[in-house]
């Protein structure tokens, strides 16, 4: 794999499976405004894979890249065989249908009910009746905590409340892979944590593939398995790997600055990654 | 030593500042009084001004030991001049400060300003606005274009079988457009039947034609105003509603949510919406109808003394079914045209609270524009086929 040279990358520790995901010299721009540019890494099966950076440096950007919403100036995004970019409609439903994405602010259909939200996917991928829908949409319900809350508008919900119907909704068609658009924003620290686990407890129980978006660092280091670091100054990615191992041996000061909170005047003097 | 306190209207300033240049090539600026907001603090260019006099000062110390109170407004003006002193090279010593302004001081200089952050405010010039705008036009063209195609795409699929939305859901906006407009509808028809009336009554009064009044209703209704009003009532009322539901499913990540699903908004969301007007505005249009002719009669028959059953049969002889079949037309494109401008801002609203203003807004006005042209055009047309 060829990798440009300012890029840390902190060696994986077991061989690689084939990758879930394979983006290839992504280019993200809006009209003439760059946001990150050659942008190329690997989401293995079974990762827990964050996407990290200071804010504004494009990470849900990429995450919009990613789940086919914006289109990449420039590069490739690969779903197994198939590239997102150039799949033809069949292909790009078959990859939509296979992955489950919770957004920022929930993104639940406010004009439904949590169990038509969950139910409104089986309904147009599955031939399941209506009463098995409804059954689904419960057991998916309790898996994120929420059970006996089908008929709640999501309104009227609190927003953490609202945060694990999301979940529960990219889960309703039991996706290879789930997206999470910054899943503690706006969370209390216990919530948080909560989250964290369910995430840890899906990827095991379910084998799933997660890609977060996020700069909460107990996150990162509690269930990040591997990450790439986007740097908003140079934009570019600037280091990729297991975040525990970029914080022990990846010598780019800004990663460090990041990865300890700002405290990283031990490392300040490393050299610092070229700017091409 | 120059002092700056100036008498002004209001009597003199709470504050004062004295700059003072010493032989050592430092300035000391002495600050005094009460430096707070809404005191008309100086302005910081007196800073530039002082140090541009005395371009051997190579650093300025600034002495706040007789300051009485201080706040946000002291630190506007001394950041600004810590700005100005690094634009000229000058050392900028504010140890003789107050503790707390000193520290809040050293944070708004310890990030220094983003290179390029800074957006130019300079206004466009004429040229520049009016090319702004025509691309502008042609970008909103270009959307309206898009928007027909996907939509007519969507109908097509609708057609085979495939409708891709929730049938109760189609009723619900049915029943929202539809029978929940009625109140409205009645009044705004009966009050134009009147309208129609009075202003026939004093024209065809002068000839003895009073009886015409009836033809003048039971034709401008059918063919023109029930139609007409039905419509700008629904894009005051519907379209704006669209527009703001759709914006607000934009702004709240609902749409992209259907996108990463695999359902396409345009057959969830927009297709429902326009079915629901084109069926319903026609429909409402024959009760405008009903009732436009209503409100001639009672002008008719309670203030011109016109006969009731010579009313009915005049009115009866006057308008065929050609003349409301025409009129209904115009209702079912009038319907299309309100739910393409309502759905179209909608599904292109921006991110933020005020584009789903501007969306709704523009809902409207786009509708309303839509519905004139499109009846004016139709108008010539049916004169031209003889309808």
């Amino acid at each position: 794999m060829t990798m440009e040279p300012t890029v840390f990358t902190a060696p994986p520790k077991e061989a690689a499976s084939k990758p879930a995901i394979a983006i290839t010299d992504l280019t993200m721009a809006f009209g003439t405004f760059l946001i990150q540019r050659d942008l190329t890494f690997n989401i293995n099966r079974g990762d827990i894979f964050i996407v990290m950076g200071g804010s504004g440096c494009g990470k849900s950007t990429l995450l919009r890249h990613l789940i086919g919403l914006n289109e990449p100036a420039k590069g490739d995004i690969a779903y197994g065989a198939t590239s997102l970019v150039r799949a033809t409609p069949p292909e790009r439903a078959a990859i939509m249908r296979n992955i489950g994405v919770l957004y920022q602010t929930g993104g639940l259909w406010s004009s439904m009910t949590l169990a038509e939200n969950i139910g409104l996917p089986l309904g147009e991928y599955t031939d399941l009746s209506q009463r098995e829908i409804r059954d689904v949409a419960s057991l998916k319900l309790a898996l994120v905590g929420l059970a006996g809350f089908e008929d709640y508008y999501p309104s009227e919900i609190s927003g953490g409340m609202q945060k694990r119907a999301g979940l529960a909704r990219a889960m309703a068609l039991d996706p290879e892979i789930l997206f999470f658009d910054e899943p503690s924003a706006g969370l209390d620290p216990i919530s948080s944590r909560l989250l964290d686990d369910l995430i840890l407890e899906l990827r095991e129980s379910l084998g799933a593939t997660v890609v977060i978006v996020t700069h909460e660092l107990a996150s990162i280091f509690a269930i990040g398995n591997n990450s790439v670091f986007l740097d908003p100054d140079t934009k570019t990615m600037i280091a990729q790997g297991d975040p525990r191992d970029l914080l022990d041996h990846c010598p780019d000061p800004k990663v460090q600055k990041f990865l300890r909170r700002g405290e990283n005047d031990a490392t300040a003097s490393a050299p610092q990654g070229e700017s091409a | 030593m120059t002092r700056s306190a100036k008498k002004s209207a209001g009597g003199p300033h709470a504050w004062s500042i004295a700059w003072e240049p010493r032989a050592d090539g430092t300035m000391v600026a002495t600050l005094a009084g009460r430096w707070q907001l809404g005191e008309r603090l100086p302005d910081a260019r007196e800073a530039d001004e002082t140090l541009a006099r005395n371009g051997a000062v190579r650093s300025l110390v600034v002495d706040g030991s007789a300051i009485e109170a201080w706040d946000s407004g002291l630190l506007a003006f001394l950041s600004r001049v810590a700005t100005i002193c690094t634009q000229r090279s000058v050392a900028f010593d504010t140890s003789g400060l107050p503790e707390g302004a000193r520290r809040l001081l050293a944070l708004a200089t310890a990030v220094p300003e983003r290179a390029g952050a800074r957006r130019s405010v300079d206004r466009d010039s004429f040229l520049t606005a009016v090319g702004r705008e025509f691309l502008n036009g042609v970008k909103s063209a270009g959307q309206l274009v898009a928007f027909l195609a996907d939509s007519s795409r969507s109908f097509a699929r609708m057609l085979r079988g495939k409708a891709g939305f929730r049938f109760r859901d189609l009723l619900a906006l049915m029943q929202a457009c539809g029978a929940q407009a009625l109140p409205i509808v009645t009044l705004i028809s009966l009050l134009v039947g009147m309208i129609l009336a009075f202003v026939g009554a004093v024209q065809l009064s002068q000839f003895g034609a009073e009886i015409f009044v009836a033809d003048l209703v039971a034709l401008g209704m059918a063919r023109e105003m029930a139609g007409m009003m039905t419509g700008i009532v629904m894009a005051g009322r519907t379209g704006a509603a669209y527009a703001a539901q759709l914006g607000t499913m934009q702004v709240n990540q609902e749409i992209d949510a259907f996108k990463t699903f695999g359902i396409e908004p345009m057959n969830f969301l927009v297709l429902p919406r326009m079915i629901a007007l084109i069926v319903m505005v026609p429909l409402l249009t024959v009760y405008a109808n009903l009732v436009g002719i209503l409100g001639g009669a009672v002008v008719g028959i309670g203030f011109m003394g016109l006969g009731p059953l010579e009313y009915l049969e005049t009115t009866q002889s006057a308008v065929g079914l050609g003349d409301f079949a025409g009129g209904l037309f115009k209702a079912a494109v009038f319907g299309i045209l309100i739910a393409v401008a309502g759905c179209m801002r909608g599904i292109n609203c921006g991110r933020s609270a005020q584009a789903v203003g501007d969306a709704a807004t523009s809902a409207v006005v786009t509708g309303i524009i839509f519905i004139i042209v499109s009846d004016t055009t139709l108008t010539v047309i049916y004169m031209a086929l003889g309808i």
